[in-house]
């Protein structure tokens, strides 16, 4: 019932809203400041860095161990030579994609619930990307020449082939970098104009005032920035598509059976979307929870992530179903093969039978509302979402690769102790930078939950009427 | 034009709510004062035109930033892939130019994006870490909760005591000498 008034007439104002009560300038730049401009640390943040920090140590071992012996260390042999290192920079660059959706395309749909959330999006995207970003180098044989993938005018006369997606990579990855990177820094500025004027120790006023360039808010100044960051989102738009289209191209170029396949764009695209939301969740759950931000991030977001969640989700079930049908369709035998008994029923079964589990099966709970509204059950279908898009980039890479067109060439791929080690030390990584983040900066935009306060104020003034909407708003939480 | 003047900047009138401002900037466009600024901790909608600024340049700076970055990437490849060291790789023609389009784009989006950045700071006159305003102790409030108006010494209009009745006559919470 409550869903029905929910969808009544699309004039009406949202009956949900997307702040907690009672709130204005004031007391949302205190509880967001509060957040960075204490004294000392928390008891869970220091405990949570703490182990974070230890995977840190783990990830720099295991790079030195594997710049000082090479890519043997890792569990490849000739067929597959593609494993962890390129299946989990799909993932980390995936992973990044929710925050430039969450920052860019939802600004450009006006979907004001982004306010709280996309501060937190972006950071998630820049150390995910950062993540990502350097396994394209480690896992180079020889990672210490990376810069000829630059073009650059050298005195050997040479330049790097552009019509590798391996060079495009270069090009894609290094451009969002930057982009994100520009991004979430002119979204800081205000903000850390904010903790400039609020800090009480002489460092940290430095500091945050080196940050903000000197930022004092004129309207001029505003009414550029403004456009500036609308065209920015109008960039960050198609880039985010572009890039994961030109990582799934790495895989569509090639010939391989269970890799040629035309629809992977798009499909890589919505599955990288549907795992960054899926982080997402798993992030702000508990930070909601630990720094009481249960104004800010309301269960309206944690509801509507999770029908983004659904949304993608089902978009890249039909990725699965697609595969299925042109294998059976096309009636090439490679295909068919890779598609209807290699990934089904071959030695590698489980981990396809569990990304159908994780992917396909366990999202559709969130067609309920009970689901979408409990925290610790949302929590446990974004786990098996970031469980399955892994489980997806693996059943792509290495079951493609381990049994293709010449079956004196199958062998099987089992990872080895540093293919583990890596992918949990930039688990490491990543954690680290976010706690890092939580600590140092304001986790949420201190500037625009500002103009949703106001938008409020104002709305509520011109309907006159306040106290009845008010109800209204009640009788669905 | 900055800080030559030897004593007084300008005067800075607090408010408490946006509203408020936009009154009071328009009434002081209206009363002649051209060097007017409004400062806010957050983008406050009618309150740049209520200033008198119409339009920014930011976007045409955006499109001429990605098209030379759009039309340097592909020129790039198709120098280094047709004319300085032709290649034959995979039997694909020289020009091969739909592989080129991948990297073409993210030159164009990378230059565009660098120019909407550095566009917006220049034309703010960004980094600025010393300005007189940040002498008067209520604008640290500006970032925050508070709404200012400022009239600067250069503006026409300007004259030390009847610029000061006038914002008197505006209701401001308060109304500060802002000294270079």
């Amino acid at each position: 019932m409550a869903l029905e008034t929910n969808d009544r007439g699309r004039g009406a104002p949202a009956p949900e809203p997307v702040l907690g009560p009672g709130h204005d300038y004031t007391t949302v730049t205190d509880k967001i400041g509060s957040m960075v401009l204490t004294r000392g640390f928390r008891k869970e943040w220091l405990i949570g860095f703490a182990l974070a920090f230890g995977l840190v140590n783990l990830f720099l071992v295991s790079v030195t161990w594997l710049l000082f012996n090479g890519t043997g260390v890792w569990g490849l042999q000739v067929p597959v030579m593609w494993g962890f290192a390129i299946i989990n920079f799909v993932w980390w660059i995936g992973i990044g994609h929710a925050g430039t959706l969450i920052s860019a395309i939802l600004l450009l749909l006006r979907q004001e619930w982004r306010t709280s959330i996309n501060r937190f999006a972006e950071a998630m995207t820049l150390f995910a990307v950062a993540c990502a970003g350097m396994y394209p180098i480690l896992h180079l044989g020889r990672p210490w020449v990376f810069y000829w993938l630059m073009p650059y005018p050298n005195t050997m006369g040479l330049w790097p082939q552009f019509r590798s997606p391996l060079v495009f990579d270069v090009f894609a990855v290094s451009t969002y970098a930057t982009v994100s990177l520009l991004f979430w820094y002119i979204g800081l500025i205000p903000d850390l104009a904010t903790m400039r004027d609020r800090a009480k120790n002489r460092i940290a006023k430095v500091l945050y005032g080196i940050g903000s360039m000197g930022w004092r808010g004129s309207a001029r100044h505003w009414s550029r920035y403004q456009m500036a960051y609308l065209l920015l989102a109008g960039l960050s738009t198609p880039l985010v598509v572009s890039v994961h289209s030109i990582v799934s191209f790495d895989f569509s170029v090639g010939i391989v059976p269970g890799w040629h396949t035309t629809i992977f764009p798009p499909y890589f695209v919505a599955g990288a979307v549907f795992a960054g939301f899926a982080m997402v969740l798993t992030l702000a759950i508990p930070m909601r929870h630990l720094y009481k931000l249960h104004d800010f991030i309301t269960d309206k977001h944690l509801d509507n992530m999770a029908k983004v969640m659904l949304t993608t989700g089902l978009i890249v079930a039909y990725g699965y179903l697609m595969e299925d049908f042109i294998a059976w369709y096309g009636e090439n035998e490679y295909e068919h093969f890779m598609m209807l008994e290699n990934r089904p029923f071959g030695p590698y079964r489980w981990f396809y039978w569990g990304l159908i589990l994780c992917n396909v099966i366990a999202p559709q709970f969130l067609w309920f509302r009970p689901f979408r509204r409990n925290v610790y059950l949302l929590w446990i279908i974004s786990m098996f979402v970031n469980v399955g898009m892994w489980l997806e980039r693996f059943v792509i890479i290495v079951v493609s690769l381990s049994r293709d067109f010449v079956p004196a060439a199958w062998e099987h791929y089992t990872a080895t102790f540093w293919d583990w080690s890596l992918y949990l030390g930039t688990i490491g990584v990543f954690l680290s930078l976010m706690f890092l983040f939580i600590r140092i900066l304001p986790a949420i935009s201190i500037t625009e939950m500002k103009e949703l306060v106001h938008e409020q104020h104002h709305h509520a003034g011109r309907q006159g009427d306040g106290q009845g909407h008010g109800d209204h708003g009640e009788s669905h939480s | 034009m900055d800080v030559t003047h030897p004593e007084l900047y300008g005067y800075l009138a607090e408010f408490k709510t946006p509203e408020d401002l936009v009154a009071a900037a328009s009434r002081t466009r209206e009363a002649g004062y051209r060097n007017v600024e409004a400062h806010s901790p957050m983008p406050v909608e009618g309150l740049a035109e209520a200033i008198g600024f119409r339009k920014t340049r930011i976007a045409a700076i955006v499109f001429t930033g990605g098209l030379l970055g759009g039309i340097g990437g592909f020129a790039m490849q198709y120098f280094a892939s047709v004319m300085h060291y032709p290649l034959n790789v995979g039997g694909k023609p020289f020009n091969s130019w739909p592989a080129f389009i991948p990297v073409t784009f993210e030159c164009t989006v990378l230059a565009a994006a660098f120019a909407a950045v550095i566009g917006m700071l220049f034309l703010n006159g960004l980094p600025r870490p010393y300005h007189p305003l940040f002498n008067v102790e209520e604008f640290s409030r500006a970032s925050v909760d508070r709404f200012f108006l400022f009239i600067r010494w250069d503006d026409e209009k300007f004259d030390a005591e009847q610029t000061r009745t006038f914002l008197q006559g505006l209701n401001p919470e308060s109304l500060s000498e802002v000294r270079p």
